[in-house]
């Protein structure tokens, strides 16, 4: 029973963590409801590979992991260079290639 | 109900409440801290999941490292007084919390009506599923090149962090 109502968890996760990126306008908090999705993404993974008894699952998760890494730590670089140019790290003031 | 579903039940309960803290807390401190409270959540379900590696590697690298990266940042540039959410009641906002539930609805729609697994692709575990020890034979078999692969990414995003983050000599 566990396995059909975790995922419905992570549907609820990773739906806040799209209305998240959404609705937020602080970059690093955008950064922080990405983890959000990657997690309940995670969470998902985990359910079927314990289902199936097949780890190809946990194997998907630690790539995740890994490039959710990567991506914090290139994301928050990104943010600390725009907050030095423009003094703020609201992703509305990063308007230049706005279309 | 059993105890182990309320145990599910109860960890379940704090997840979503730490994540709707992350989106709707003002200070990007607080929504720190509730996003390490449901990692650490994430974490406890994995390890209900029999997923034991991959729960200590939850807390080391996504509690520990990478929110620790998180709490450096917001404490770096210090966003306290410009963190006052603005007024105007956007589109887009609008179309988000409209499509929030949607996509819940979505989501679960389709998690419902799922064939049921009856066949799976069980491997052969040496030490038993969600072993350390089997998660590190994959690891270097069977997924080799994606695990070279992923080093490759990690030195790429870390020169490419240092590149950007560094203070310009003008």
């Amino acid at each position: 029973m566990m396995t059909s109502f975790l995922p419905l968890v992570a549907a609820v996760l990773f739906s806040i963590g799209a209305v998240g990126v959404l609705v937020r306008r602080n970059a690093i908090v955008i950064l922080m409801c990405i983890e959000l999705m990657l997690n309940a993404v995670n969470l998902t993974f985990a359910s079927y590979s314990y289902e199936l008894r097949s780890m190809t699952g946990h194997i998907f998760i630690f790539f995740v992991m890994t490039v959710a890494a990567a991506e914090a730590a290139v994301g928050l670089g990104i943010v600390i260079a725009v907050f030095r140019k423009r003094q703020s790290a609201d992703v509305d003031d990063v308007n230049l290639m706005r279309w | 109900m059993s105890s182990q579903m309320l145990v599910v039940n109860g960890i379940a309960f704090v997840a979503i409440f730490s994540a709707l803290m992350v989106v709707f807390h003002r200070n990007p401190m607080m929504s720190v801290v509730f996003l390490i409270v449901n990692l650490i959540c994430i974490a406890l379900f994995f390890l209900l999941l029999q997923a034991q590696f991959l729960f200590a590697i939850q807390i080391i690298v996504y509690a520990g490292a990478i929110m620790v990266l998180f709490v450096f940042v917001v404490m770096l540039l210090n966003l306290r007084q410009e963190e006052k959410l603005h007024p105007t009641w956007r589109i887009q906002r609008i179309l988000a919390f409209l499509g929030g539930p949607l996509l819940v609805g979505a989501l679960w729609t389709a998690l419902w009506h799922r064939s049921p697994s009856s066949e799976g692709f069980p491997g052969s575990f040496v030490s038993g599923f969600g072993s350390t020890e089997d998660m590190g034979r994959l690891l270097f078999s069977d997924y080799l090149f994606q695990f070279e692969a992923a080093s490759v990414l990690l030195v790429v995003a870390m020169i490419g962090a240092v590149i950007l983050a560094r203070r310009k000599e003008s």
